[in-house]
């Protein structure tokens, strides 16, 4: 493959606000590298900052929490 | 066999084309060979339209016949399909909650649409992630309860009444509890009222003799509600009336409980007498008890400043409408409103702020920063627009003072479990999708205990309360989600984290055994009491840490 640096991002987000966002983006057709991988959340009140460090600790190049 | 499978986990996968929609830019072959590489994958299809009477259908059928006990849709969004599927599911005969979703065209084809091996690539990890949560979701059931199909209000004003009355004629039992001794609330303290120019007894007579002759309706004045128990469709309530104490049983709420003026101590001079309130003004005008030949108003006094911020919205239609009475009876009164801003929205307002001004009242723009001073005699004042100092002989002084929190609002609001703002106004639960209801189930409000209202804006936010809480006391039964939070009270150590973070009440402290729980019709099912207990034993089903955890590994791991 390329050697342009192709991170992994877990993304965190809330049903009632950020995960409709992310929906929202896609209704509207806007573009962004699907470098993403997205986890659906109550709340972003119920992340566990163990959540964080996990994804870490299983590679991720960056985690992104939204809510 | 595959290694980490779960040996009695069978999970169907149905992947679905939507049109093009998700077929147009992802590789779909791909993504079904994919999926049946999957650990407890038994069985994947690919559909055209998952959601239309076929794919349903399919799904109905090849759980039975694969036996499946897990489903998988990989399509739109689960927040407009989730239920569609769950009921397909359970119409199959498995637990609704046994079904997950990958959202694979909102986040995927849609927004990946020139980058289709990529994009594949990204709809894999998501339905890796979707089956190996759904491998760990476990059965749960929404929980039906019976209610009670009786409405409490209480506050037995103009709002409260209307509310009631609307309840009433909707066929529901209702409790008006009015702490007074008489129905009316601060209409009972005014004289004449827009834009009908009335007597406000009329309007009251006529709600209060409606209530009295109602069948349904149980008028209980001189009482107040000292204790609330309970949640949606079962609260109970004890009602305190002198020495005598009722316990009632309803299933919704109406807050109605008013607001007060503002006594103005120690703003120029006020007395009661020769300086008045509006509202004491009022209560002057009804009696016939007013004789003076040159009268001022003074705009704003104790709110819009730092200590109140907000602006009362009826003083300024309340100091017109005066104005043109006295103007009307004698047109040698001498009236000079001093303000910062005149607020006078609304069609009929703006005609009446013109008559006045035909009728000559004067207006005057005072600068907060430099307000009228009365010294007994006259009030004197720097006149903005003028540029310089003016003096108005004034033998009453009318101060225009904000209508302000009751006494017990903050009572209450910590017996309901329900918000206040810092100026003590009960908080709905969203300014515009939820603008009569509280974030808690079954309470609901209207009228001044809001915010202060015209009375036209408190009778309909009264029907409109009604109506609201009809909502819940039509039903028959009340389902819970299953998505709720549960407290292990084996390994609670009573800390009340929890209950502190809880935004809906729902968490109470069983005092003799020393552990939390949730009352699992209020929960919402954020999980904000999961994250916050120290010792793990709170979680929120359907989002257990297993399953965010399985979705972290397989985010990793393709």
């Amino acid at each position: 493959m390329s050697e342009e640096f192709d991170p992994k991002i877990v993304a965190f987000a809330c049903n009632w606000c950020s995960y409709a966002g992310a929906d929202l983006a896609g209704v509207g057709r806007m573009q962004y590298p699907p470098s993403i991988r997205l986890i659906r959340l109550m709340c972003s009140g119920m992340l566990v900052p163990s959540y964080i460090l996990r994804a870490f600790e299983k590679g991720a190049d960056g985690v992104l929490v939204t809510g | 066999m595959k290694n980490s499978a779960q040996d009695d986990v069978r999970v169907g996968v149905f992947i679905c084309d939507c049109g093009s929609n998700i077929a147009g830019y992802l590789e779909m072959k791909e993504l079904v060979e994919f999926a049946k590489t999957l650990p407890n994958v038994a069985f994947v299809q690919e559909n055209l339209y998952t959601c239309s009477e076929g794919g349903i259908n399919e799904i109905k059928v090849a759980i039975p016949r694969e036996n499946l006990n897990r489903v998988v849709v990989a399509s739109c969004t689960p927040r407009t399909h989730e239920p569609l599927f769950m009921s397909a599911c359970e119409e199959a005969g498995l637990n609704p909650y046994l079904f997950e979703m990958a959202n694979i065209r909102d986040q995927c084809s849609w927004v990946h649409m020139r980058e289709r091996e990529a994009g594949t690539n990204r709809a894999k990890v998501q339905i890796a992630m979707a089956v190996a949560k759904a491998a760990k979701l476990r059965e749960l059931n929404r929980i039906q309860l019976s209610l009670s199909h009786r409405a409490m209000v209480i506050g037995g004003g103009v709002a409260g009444m209307s509310a009631a009355l609307a309840l009433a004629n909707m066929g529901y039992e209702v409790d008006l509890v009015e702490k007074r001794d008489r129905l009316g609330g601060i209409l009972n303290d005014l004289n004449m009222i827009l834009p009908t120019h009335e007597p406000p007894d009329k309007l009251v007579n006529n709600l209060v003799g409606r209530l009295q002759d109602h069948p349904k309706v149980a008028i209980h004045t001189g009482a107040v509600v000292t204790k609330t128990e309970g949640y949606v469709g079962n609260y109970v309530a004890t009602i305190q009336h002198n020495d005598t104490e009722n316990k009632i049983k309803c299933g919704a709420v109406i807050v109605a409980i008013g607001a007060q003026p503002l006594k103005p101590e120690g703003l120029y001079n006020y007395d009661g007498n020769k300086v008045i309130t509006h509202i004491e003004l009022e209560s002057k005008l009804k009696l016939g008890d007013v004789q003076a030949k040159n009268i001022s108003i003074i705009q704003c006094v104790g709110s819009r400043s730092k200590e109140r911020t907000y602006c009362s919205r009826i003083c300024c239609m309340t100091a017109v409408k005066n104005a043109i009475l006295f103007k009307e009876a004698s047109p040698d009164t001498k009236i000079t409103i001093f303000y910062r801003d005149m607020q006078m929205y609304g069609v009929e307002n703006e005609e009446l702020f013109r008559k006045s001004k035909r009728l000559g009242v004067r207006y005057v723009t005072y600068d907060p920063d430099r307000p009228p001073r009365f010294d007994g005699e006259s009030v004197s004042v720097y006149h903005l627009r003028m540029g310089r100092d003016m003096i108005v002989p004034t033998d009453l002084l009318v101060l225009s003072t904000p209508l302000v929190a009751q006494d017990d609002a903050s009572e209450i609001s910590t017996m309901l479990k329900v918000p206040i703002n810092e100026n003590g106004f009960f908080l709905e639960g969203h300014v515009k999708l939820k603008p009569l209801d509280f974030a808690t189930d079954g309470v609901y409000l209207c009228g001044n205990a809001r915010f202060p209202s015209t009375i036209r804006e408190a009778i309909s936010q009264g029907l409109g309360a009604a109506s609201r809480a009809a909502g819940v006391l039509s039903k028959e039964a009340l389902f819970t989600s299953g998505i709720v939070a549960d407290i292990n009270p084996d390994t609670c150590c009573g800390c009340l984290g929890c209950v502190a973070v809880c935004p809906y009440g729902a968490i109470n402290f069983i005092e003799n055994r020393g552990v939390c729980q949730v009352n699992k019709v209020l929960c919402k099912g954020c999980g904000g009491c999961a994250a916050t207990c120290p010792s793990g034993s709170a979680r929120l089903d359907g989002f257990s840490n297993q399953q965010i955890y399985a979705q972290i590994e397989q985010a990793m791991a393709v």
